[in-house]
């Protein structure tokens, strides 16, 4: 049995030759007395797949959620530190919240399409954005799910309710409603956890097409997946970031004991 | 051993059984009911035709004369408009309580709305006669020029409508509190307002849970009985505006009921007024449980 000990240091990443486009400088989040993330200090590279790895617990929903400002949906949460996206620090930025989030897709754990028909589901984002011309609508919302590669399963269908989709094709909506609002970034938490493995394979590969276009953000706990996807990766552990960098030094060269456990199993 | 066993299967097959009539026994209630009602009033309706007596504005029992409008007309006017002022109410305060609110407020709130929900009707009436009734008659009815007593369809109804507002807000309550954050989050996510997900996401998923609160509460007030009686006035004729005094259904029934049994066949239209309630409590549960169908077959 082997002691496992937090270290405080963060490891920077090395060789940074690409653009950040999230960056966290001394994240706190507490609710109460309960520290949840603690003095969390991270980048995010522009147009790669960061993952964010962690046991249960640790804090990686609530650290992805609070780039979102969704945290603001729970008054008790006190939020201090910075959050920069292209350098505008959006904790604290005069931007209405609504236009920082539009900047973000997002993908739950389980899909939840809105109670709507499956057009309405992607015409939804646009028509708060102000686009509401049928011929446009039309042409975006073909455009979206053909993104999502979800098209030729639903062209015939797209009045139909979202709900009476397969739970795979109404995550693949969510993608394609998420991206139907224009975000430069997607923020996706352990997207594939309640699908089949054909499903999970086609969110895989979207995220791996997407990634040029796009800033990618995914928990998962799956190791495995991490390894298959993950261009960097963040590692958590009790609402602290134990180690980031390159998935490649990650998964080959961890720094810190507990990764070591952590990538052998030992730790859940 | 096996005397122990015999009787226990013994046991067993008595519990079975008497679990089975009552079952059959609460199930047959209704149609008991309703059949105990139609051949009471069936003996009114020998003589006197329904159309007549559904359509007909005259109550003269002594010379044979039963029209059932002005009962009728008076509790949908109370209900309905009991309904409008308690709907909209409940709605607003229950998105208020799961969606703005501090949580603790509504963990004082809860219990607040339980001993509402419990209180005593005759409370609710006494509570009407003292406040309402001549909040009415001195300081409402005056603004629209109209001289009343107070006791009148508007007193009925307000009465009414507080006492709803707890029975449909807990249930509106537990609705609310059942629609899963992400859902929202999905909402804000997009860039939408929280004002905009309420009523575009929030109120669109809970319609159907929405409608059956409302139709619920329209059942539950229609069939209120004291504490309407108490405040509405109890004038036989049809009111000609919310500031005239009426007469419902079950203060009709409540009022009369084992006093002017002398009088031929009013026993028997008191009957066909219970009858009259019943269908249109049921009529009311059938249309928002068809309104909830077909809503879920479009939208589940
Ligand atoms: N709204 C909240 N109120 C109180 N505590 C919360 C809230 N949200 C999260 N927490 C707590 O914060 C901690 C981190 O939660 P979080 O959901 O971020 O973990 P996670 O790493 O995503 O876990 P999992 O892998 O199980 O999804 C947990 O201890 C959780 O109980
Ligand atoms: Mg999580």
């Amino acid at each position: 049995m082997e002691t496992l000990s937090v270290s405080k240091k963060v490891i920077p990443i090395t060789n940074y030759q690409i653009p950040k486009k999230i960056q966290i400088e001394n994240l706190n989040l507490k609710i109460g007395k309960k520290h949840i993330l603690k003095d969390i200090s991270v980048s995010v590279p522009k147009n790669k797949i960061t993952v964010i790895l962690g046991p249960s617990g640790c804090g990686k929903t609530t650290l992805l959620k609070s780039m979102n400002r969704l945290t603001d949906m729970y008054p008790d949460m006190e939020v201090t530190g910075k959050i920069c996206i292209d350098d505008e620090d959006i904790l604290h930025s005069g931007t209405d919240v609504t236009n920082i989030r539009k900047r973000m897709g997002l993908l739950s754990q389980r899909p939840y399409p809105l109670p709507m028909s499956i057009y309405k589901n992607i015409a939804y984002g646009l028509k708060i954005s102000g686009r509401r011309k049928k011929r446009f609508l039309e042409k975006r919302i073909r455009h979206y799910l053909i993104q999502a590669s979800l098209w030729d399963e639903v062209k015939d269908r797209l009045r139909e309710p979202a709900s009476s989709l397969s739970i795979g094709q109404q995550q693949r909506l969510c993608l394609a409603r998420g991206l139907a609002v224009d975000p430069d970034i997607i923020l996706a938490d352990e997207p594939t956890s309640a699908l089949d493995p054909i499903s999970s394979q086609e969110i895989e590969k979207k995220f791996l097409e997407l990634k040029n276009g796009y800033t990618i953000v995914m928990v998962t706990h799956v190791l495995r997946q991490a390894a298959r996807i993950a261009d960097y990766v963040i590692f958590m552990y009790l609402g602290e970031v134990i180690e980031q960098g390159p998935a490649y030094e990650f998964f080959n060269n961890p720094k810190t004991e507990i990764t070591r456990a952590y990538l052998r199993g030992s730790i859940n | 051993m096996k005397g122990i066993i015999l009787s226990r299967k013994i046991k067993n097959k008595l519990n079975a059984t008497w679990m089975t009539i009552w079952t059959v026994f609460i199930f047959f209630i209704p149609l008991l009911l309703t059949a105990g009602l139609i051949l009471k009033s069936s003996i009114l309706l020998k003589d006197h035709s329904f159309f007549n007596l559904v359509t007909s504005s005259i109550w003269k029992p002594l010379s044979g004369e039963f029209g059932f409008l002005p009962f009728i007309i008076s509790s949908l006017l109370v209900t309905v408009l009991a309904l409008l002022i308690a709907g909209p109410v409940c709605l607003l305060s229950a998105i208020h309580l799961t969606q703005y609110a501090n949580r603790y407020i509504l963990q004082i709130m809860q219990p607040v709305i339980d001993i509402l929900a419990g209180l005593p009707s005759v409370i609710y009436g006494v509570w009407g006669i003292i406040i309402i009734v001549p909040f009415i008659s001195e300081k409402i009815a005056p603004l629209f020029g109209i001289q009343t007593s107070g006791y009148t369809i508007i007193s009925g109804a307000l009465v009414l409508s507080v006492m709803i507002i707890p029975f449909i807000l807990n249930i509106l309550l537990d609705i609310f509190n059942a629609i899963p954050k992400e859902l929202q989050e999905a909402s804000l996510s997009l860039g939408a307002s929280q004002w905009y997900t309420i009523k575009f996401v929030l109120i669109k998923k809970a319609f159907p849970g929405v409608v059956s609160a409302m139709g619920l509460g329209l059942s539950r007030a229609f069939g209120e009985t004291i504490a309407v009686l108490m405040v509405v006035g109890n004038v036989a004729s049809i009111p000609k505006g919310i500031f005239q005094p009426g007469y419902p259904l079950p203060a009709l029934i409540a009022n009369n009921y084992g006093e002017m049994l002398s009088i031929p066949l009013y026993d028997s239209a008191l009957m066909l007024a219970a009858l009259f309630l019943l269908i249109l409590v049921i009529a009311f549960n059938l249309i928002s449980r068809l309104l909830i169908i077909r809503y879920e077959k479009r939208f589940a």
